[in-house]
């Protein structure tokens, strides 16, 4: 796959995704494609039983990226999927806003919900993004995601 | 000239985005968090945390990592993405 290509479906931006576009760009990929999963991250408005706010998130620019690469580059190899896409974003997002969007695809489900719930979960476990929640007692760094 | 960079809650904390340090030789990584620590103290009760990971030019590294001239050493607290 070209690389300008695989920039386009692992990404770190400020601005809001389309999940119609996201799919749609994975699904371009193969017409041998009959199921995709996608797992949406979103802003909710608690944490710990406090009121949340808004949500401000960091990354190391450039080591970020690197370990979604990685991450999309590992499914493929160890997931019988056609194609993944990863798109966080960063910077400041107001509740109910999307956080996080992983695609999967392959050829039958099975194989796409085991890709993407693994992909989330890798995630949260190598890539260094960090997110600040504002509650009423003020801005709170969250040291760790269940 | 190693560049050392300061990540989330230890930013917060140290008041700062990190520091360079010029070093004549090699250091390990776990040499270099006692140079921060004398820099940092806000830092020095994190530091050594089992749960706070270091990278060395991107890469996850241990505290015997070495690292050199040019090298970018990143301070990791515990990830929050997704």
């Amino acid at each position: 796959m070209k690389e300008d290509t695989v920039s386009e479906l692992v990404r770190i931006q400020h601005e809001d995704f389309s999940i119609d576009s996201e799919v749609k760009r994975v699904m371009a990929s193969s017409r041998g494609i009959g199921g995709v999963t996608i797992f949406l991250g979103a802003a909710r408005d608690f944490s710990k039983g406090e009121s949340i706010t808004g949500l401000d998130f960091e990354h190391y620019p450039g080591m970020a990226e690197k370990k979604l690469l990685d991450i999309r580059e590992r499914a493929l190899k160890n997931f019988d999927i056609i194609e993944m896409s990863i798109v966080h974003r960063v910077g400041k997002i107001d509740i109910g806003e999307n956080i996080v969007l992983i695609v999967a695809a392959s050829a039958h489900r099975n194989d796409a919900f085991m890709a993407c719930e693994w992909a989330i979960t890798e995630l949260k476990r190598t890539t260094p993004i960090w997110k600040r929640e504002t509650t009423q007692k003020g801005d709170v760094w969250v040291s760790q995601t269940p | 000239m190693v560049t050392v960079k300061f990540f989330a809650m230890l930013k917060t904390l140290a008041k700062s985005e990190g520091k360079q340090y010029e070093i004549s030789s090699p250091i390990t990584v776990g040499e270099l968090k006692e140079l921060i620590k004398k820099d940092f103290p806000a830092l020095a009760g994190l530091i050594d945390s089992r749960s706070l990971l270091v990278s060395v030019n991107q890469e996850f590294a241990t505290r015997t990592t070495v690292v050199k001239d040019g090298d970018e050493v990143g301070f990791l607290p515990p990830f929050s993405g997704g």
